[in-house]
């Protein structure tokens, strides 16, 4: 008789072993160098060197009483394709390490290939549930280093639509989440409100997501005609209906348990991880770029910023529901203050003539031809610049080298960046609590792989 | 001009003249002990960590007293307190491109510098888990290198290989 084939540890150092720059999974606790390890504990601070000896902690439990589980890629709750190795005692978590890379496309390198002009529809796609931020973020970047004003009106619809996206954005992380805890209702709300926003958008751009609308200089088109109609019926109806939920769920005895004092994050412990968006102010701390760094007219309007006090599950849920009311706050400021003007700038270089102009004039056609054919020409440099998304800090860093196309685009994803929290977060807890984590740190998957 | 923290190390070159931000360009040995100085001095939060292959445009302008090498290390810090930005861009190498890791000051630098390894194959000296993160881990090349060669590897239902 044979001996059955046992796949012991070792054996799983050599499937992955092979490969050429080493394995990015979740090893056994002897084949873990004692960074990492203290990573995938969450161990964060470290105050005089972290010095974890692998076989220490959680000696209670010995490698083999141990379970080194896969969730994801492809599971329900982890809002894409998120893949967490998770070593389980019983129920609950003691390790996690996110694997990702499972929707990278390529979009930074496709970036160097498409002209500024282009460009928007690229970064457009990264985080598909804000569009019109990430749009904002690159066509700043852009402005700023080819040094052109944007009109006043532009400014303003910009404004107004970023705020009306952070509103969709949170309104379908509302849903995510309620679908993640249990409540389906919450789910079909979520995405009901939404819809209400992407019409408006289809209204204005054409497009209900990846709008393009957002472009270096200005916008694609002036809002529509009765604009300030259905964006109070935007406002009143959302505004409303968080108060409809708030009685659904904040004091929903079951909510509560899944949420309140789980998985604490201090403010330390956030900015050490480079951590921004809700999750950071959810610690206590007042970050919000605009607010502390403004852009847009940022300052001109009046609104709160949201910040939390624990840490926990229930402070993450709290700032995005309330933040969607701050921005319904700003959103009426906008109609209130929306200047008269052009929506984009009239510099020729970068913004094409009017369609009327290109049957008429043999200038106009040949701008417009050189626009969309060749692009205009960015002054060599490089720039970072940085909007607040619904995430957290959404930056774009790009080096021209004077031609029409960017040398460089570097996107700094807030999920990218804020998935790194999740070890942390989930230590400790059990895996119902897992799954809430995910669902409160609110990673886009197409931002975190790009 | 940049005032640079106290305990910076001597003779980092710093100018704001060459783009829209201020930007310190420290060596490579003068890189860890720069930033940490820009922690104690108040810098929170390390923003960003990016790679950059310089290989078709090694003439950009860089200050004086500055060599430039093809690779190079991008990082934004942020200060909450002072809420000011600084940018520090490291020459990098041209061969074997390697500076320190920030992971022991901003443990969230730790994807950040996976990802410029992953697309640049720049190596983070003392890096807790270099290994690959966006990119399958047996995947062969760099693919953000200016060599990399976009379109090398034909796609499917475009000239696609016949059947055989």
């Amino acid at each position: 008789m044979s001996e059955p084939t046992i796949r012991t540890a070792e054996r799983v150092e050599l499937l992955v072993g092979e490969t050429s720059e080493g394995a990015q999974e979740l090893q056994p606790r002897k084949q873990t160098g004692s960074d990492e390890l203290g990573r995938e504990v969450g161990a964060v601070l470290r105050l005089n060197g972290l010095n974890l000896d692998p076989n220490s902690i959680d000696y209670e439990r010995r490698d083999d009483e141990t379970m080194i589980i896969n969730m994801g890629p492809s599971h329900p709750s982890t809002h894409g394709v998120l893949r967490l190795m998770l070593e389980l005692d019983g129920e609950f978590v003691l390790r996690t390490k996110p694997v990702i890379g499972y929707l990278h496309t390529g979009m930074e390198k496709t970036a160097e290939e498409l002209s500024y002009v282009q460009g928007g529809t690229n970064v457009t796609r990264m985080d598909y549930l804000s569009p019109v931020i990430n749009e904002l973020c690159y066509s700043m970047a852009v402005e700023k280093l080819l040094g052109i004003e944007v009109p006043e009106r532009a400014v303003w619809i910009r404004m107004m639509m970023s705020e009306l996206n952070r509103v969709s954005s949170h309104l379908v992380w509302m849903a995510t989440n309620g679908m993640d805890l249990g409540s389906t209702s919450m789910m079909i709300y979520g995405l009901r409100d939404r819809e209400l926003v992407l019409a408006f958008f289809e209204k204005t751009a054409g497009l209900r997501m990846n709008l393009n609308y957002v472009r270096p200089g200005g916008v694609a088109a002036d809002l529509p005609d009765g604009w300030q109609d259905d964006v109070l019926v935007i406002c009143d109806t959302v505004t409303e209906r968080t108060y409809e939920y708030d009685q659904l769920l904040t004091g929903q005895p079951i909510f509560r348990q899944r949420l309140v004092g789980v998985a604490p994050i201090t403010a330390e412990e956030a900015l050490a991880l480079s951590v921004t968006g809700p999750l950071l102010r959810s610690t206590g701390v007042p970050w919000d770029l605009r607010r502390s760094m403004p852009y847009l007219a940022y300052d001109q309007v009046e609104f709160d910023v949201i910040v939390g006090t624990y840490g926990d599950n229930f402070d993450r849920y709290a700032i995005r529901l309330n933040e969607i009311r701050e921005s319904l706050r700003i959103v009426r400021q906008c109609i209130d203050m929306m200047p008269k003007g052009d929506y984009r700038s009239q510099d020729a270089k970068v913004t094409p003539p009017p369609r009327a102009r290109i049957g008429e004039s043999m200038e106009a056609l040949i701008h417009h031809f050189k626009l969309f054919t060749e692009g205009f020409h960015v002054p060599a440099g490089e720039v970072y610049s940085a909007v607040e998304s619904p995430r957290g800090e959404i930056g774009c860093y790009i080096v021209s080298d004077g031609g029409p196309k960017p040398y460089r685009l570097h996107v700094r994803g807030p999920s990218f960046v804020n998935l790194q929290a999740i070890p942390l977060l989930m230590r400790g807890g059990s895996m119902s609590d897992a799954i809430t984590v995910i669902s409160t740190v609110d990673p886009v998957m197409g931002e975190v792989d790009r | 001009m940049i005032s640079l923290p106290p305990l910076a190390p001597p003779a980092v070159v710093t100018s704001d003249a060459l783009a829209c931000d201020l930007a310190c360009f420290p060596t490579r040995d003068q890189y860890f002990a720069l930033v940490s100085s820009f922690k104690d001095d108040g810098f929170e939060l390390c923003a960003d960590v990016c790679g950059v292959d310089y290989l078709e445009y090694m003439d950009r302008a860089l200050p004086e007293g500055v060599a430039a090498t093809r690779f190079e290390v991008v990082t934004n810090l942020l200060s909450l307190s002072k809420k000011r930005r600084v940018r520090i861009r490291v020459q990098a190498g041209n061969e074997d491109p390697e500076v320190d890791t920030l992971f022991d000051l901003y443990p969230g630098s730790e994807a950040m510098e996976r990802e410029a390894f992953d697309m640049y194959g720049i190596l983070f000296t003392n890096h807790p888990d270099l290994t690959r993160i966006l990119m399958p881990e047996d995947w062969e090349g760099h693919p953000l290198r200016k060599d990399y060669g976009s379109g090398r590897v034909p796609v499917q239902f475009k000239e696609a290989p016949g059947p055989r």
